[in-house]
């Protein structure tokens, strides 16, 4: 019970952060509207996805170092195989870029279940080759995307019997961020499977012991992850019309949102709501950033450091709740 | 158990081998080494000459030494990320700087940021406990934010390298690259202080096992602090000396060199663990990736293949060593 409105209360927090930072942003600046929050949604898009695949294995007690990699060959990929190709040609390429996201997820898990390397040193390692295979696939930014798709994310939701003033509220980004993470999500964490990530998260020994399939989950977990960090890829690859080989900063993102969002580096622990409104939170800030008219490159020093600082916060928090003198 | 009681003399092959390789990893490496050069002289006879070999360390030098960071950070079984954007900002600053200000200035300047990032890459690591890959990465994030900025307030001004780096980058004495004069007192430096002094015997320390280490009275964040201040001082001075190889300032100059400057480490059989390994094996690591990037880009491998193939044997020999440490 207690754990229960403590997460919950991270999560409201977060929310209530989000609300404040809203009102300073109308305060900065008294035109923002739903327009700018529809842009702010589609800016979202990709480091929301990147956060569920990091918070996905975080929870199942790993961490994926190759996740901006994987995003980078997911969006190469499905940008070069649309480049020229007929719109129709696109509904064969969505599933496709998913179906490898899933595969190579799955194969990081195999490897850290079969070679026994520890996850960050067999995600390293794959962060090398999926960069490799990125920059093999197109080798400068380029290819394209098809015009449904970039319409996909671009306008509002028309849902019938909601006012204008209320529709003009709901960007189709966020449908479209809502609908793909909780068509995966909500069933996983009803289901047993979704019980074995968090057991295996939580202590290994102890959910091997109790019957669950701990390769088995694992290799899942990266499954889901890598299906994810697809889906994040072509969303880059739909925003920006093309696709680009050298992976943005998606990794340290997903980790500081994964650690704001309240998801224990520990595992176990967290869901995916938090993390989720945790890239909202750092995205408006880098908003509010550019609207107060600061040098972009001077807003990526002040992103790198908040970030920064959110993961030594969370480190910080993890020791704390450690015994006294425990390796970690 | 009983098997080595009492049949000592048939240890297979295999296991004779892995023997072997973990106490003398030495020897495979130059082996290795000996056999990449025998099959570039077959497939380009004549190629190998003093010249090629003078050549060979000018590129192989660089990459030492931040796989000489990289030895240093993983014997506590942590990594630094953020020598390629150190070099690269040392290098930058001191190109640009040596314009208007006295040499002395221009180095003192170009240090500065090297020590302030690993003074935070330390902090972070030694006293909130982030994860060294995460932190280092975050550093250097914000590092090449800073390097962006700086970069617009030095665009009239111009750049230039100093004579002095030229002649050590590129320069030969008697036939041999002056590179050496910098790299024969830091190789020797690095390994009489892993081998010989109290320091060095911390690193392994800490790695082998942190918690019997501050048990016994170590202090584990000064170590740590004091470890990442060093590896960045040297990724700082490699950039000086790589700036005066490449001849051409820029904002990504030594980006290319981290991965391979893990995966030198690596081979050289510094585990990634921590407490296992040695500077001399990274040195033969090193010769042994430039020897192998020059085989690559004579078989015309594109960028991508080869960051695939540095991820696999990252991966491969990881989980090789692995194996011999279980075996014992």
């Amino acid at each position: 019970m207690m754990r229960f409105l403590r997460r919950q209360g991270w999560v409201a927090g977060l929310l209530a952060l989000l609300f404040f930072l809203f009102v300073v942003t109308k305060l900065i600046q008294p035109g923002y509207g739903s327009g700018d929050f529809g842009s702010l949604a589609r800016a979202v898009l990709p480091y929301a996805f990147a956060v569920a695949a990091q918070t996905v294995v975080v929870i199942a007690g790993g961490i994926d170092l190759s996740v901006a990699a994987m995003m980078a060959l997911t969006s190469v990929t499905a940008a070069s195989m649309m480049n020229g190709a007929s719109e129709e040609y696109a509904y064969f390429v969505v599933p496709f870029v998913l179906a490898m996201g899933l595969a190579l997820g799955a194969l990081n898990g195999l490897l850290i279940v079969v070679t026994r390397v520890p996850d960050i040193v067999v995600t390293l390692a794959t962060l090398f080759v999926l960069q490799g295979a990125a920059l093999l696939v197109l080798e400068a930014p380029g290819g394209a995307a098809a015009e449904w798709l970039k319409a996909s994310i671009v306008g509002t939701m028309p849902i019938p019997g909601l006012p204008d003033w209320a529709q003009a509220w709901v960007p189709k980004a966020l449908v479209l961020l809502a609908v793909c993470l909780g068509i995966v999500w909500i069933p996983l964490r009803r289901s047993r499977l979704g019980l074995s990530i968090y057991a295996i998260g939580s202590d290994e020994l102890a959910a091997f012991r109790s019957g669950v399939p701990v390769a088995r989950t694992r290799i899942v977990a990266y499954a889901l992850s890598g299906l994810f960090a697809a889906l994040g890829g072509l969303s880059l690859t739909i925003s920006t019309g093309i696709g680009a080989p050298i992976p943005g900063p998606y990794l340290l993102a997903s980790v500081a949102a994964v650690v704001l969002g309240g998801v224990a580096l520990g595992g176990g622990k967290g869901g995916l709501l938090g993390p989720i409104i945790a890239v909202f939170v750092l995205r408006l800030v880098r908003t509010d950033l550019t609207l107060l008219a600061i040098d972009p490159n001077v807003t990526a020093i002040i992103e790198g450091a908040i970030m920064v600082a959110v993961v030594m916060f969370g480190a910080f928090i993890t020791i704390r709740g450690r015994p006294a003198g425990a390796t970690p | 158990m009983t098997s080595t009681a009492t049949m000592p003399q048939p240890a297979s092959f295999g296991r004779r081998l892995k023997r072997f390789m973990a106490d003398r990893p030495l020897i495979p490496l130059i082996i290795l080494l000996v056999i990449l050069v025998l099959i570039l002289q077959v497939l380009r006879p004549g190629i190998v000459n003093e010249r090629w070999i003078a050549n060979t360390a000018k590129f192989a030098i660089p990459l030492a030494i931040l796989a000489g960071c990289q030895t240093m950070t993983m014997l506590t079984s942590g990594i630094d990320l953020s020598v390629g954007t150190v070099a690269t900002m040392s290098a930058f600053i001191m190109a640009t700087q040596i314009v208007n200000q006295d040499p002395t200035v221009a180095f003192i300047l170009a240090m500065l940021p090297a020590v302030l990032i690993g003074l935070v890459n330390g902090i972070g690591v030694g006293v909130f406990r982030v994860h060294p890959l995460i932190m280092t990465l975050g550093t250097s994030l914000i590092g090449t934010g800073f390097l962006q900025v700086y970069q617009r307030t030095v665009i009239a001004s111009g750049a230039r390298i100093p004579d002095f780096l030229n002649w050590l980058g590129t320069g030969l004495t008697y036939g041999f690259p002056n590179a050496l004069f910098l790299f024969v007192p830091v190789a020797v430096l690095i390994v009489f202080t892993l081998n010989r002094t109290g320091f060095g015997r911390l690193l392994y320390a800490v790695g082998d096992n942190e918690r019997a280490a501050r048990l016994s009275g170590v202090r584990y964040w000064q170590v740590i602090t004091a470890l990442y201040v060093i590896s960045s001082l040297l990724a700082g001075i490699t950039g000086l000396l790589y700036i005066g190889l490449i001849k051409a300032p820029s904002l990504s100059l030594a980006e290319p060199l981290v991965l391979p400057s893990v995966a030198a480490a690596v081979i050289g059989g510094t585990s990634i663990f921590g407490g296992r390994g040695g500077y001399t094996g990274t040195i033969v690591g090193a010769l042994i990736l430039t020897v192998l990037t020059t085989l690559l880009t004579i078989l015309h491998m594109p960028e991508g293949g080869r960051r695939i193939l540095f991820g696999f044997i990252v991966l491969f020999v990881t989980a090789a060593y692995l194996r011999i440490i279980e075996d014992r």
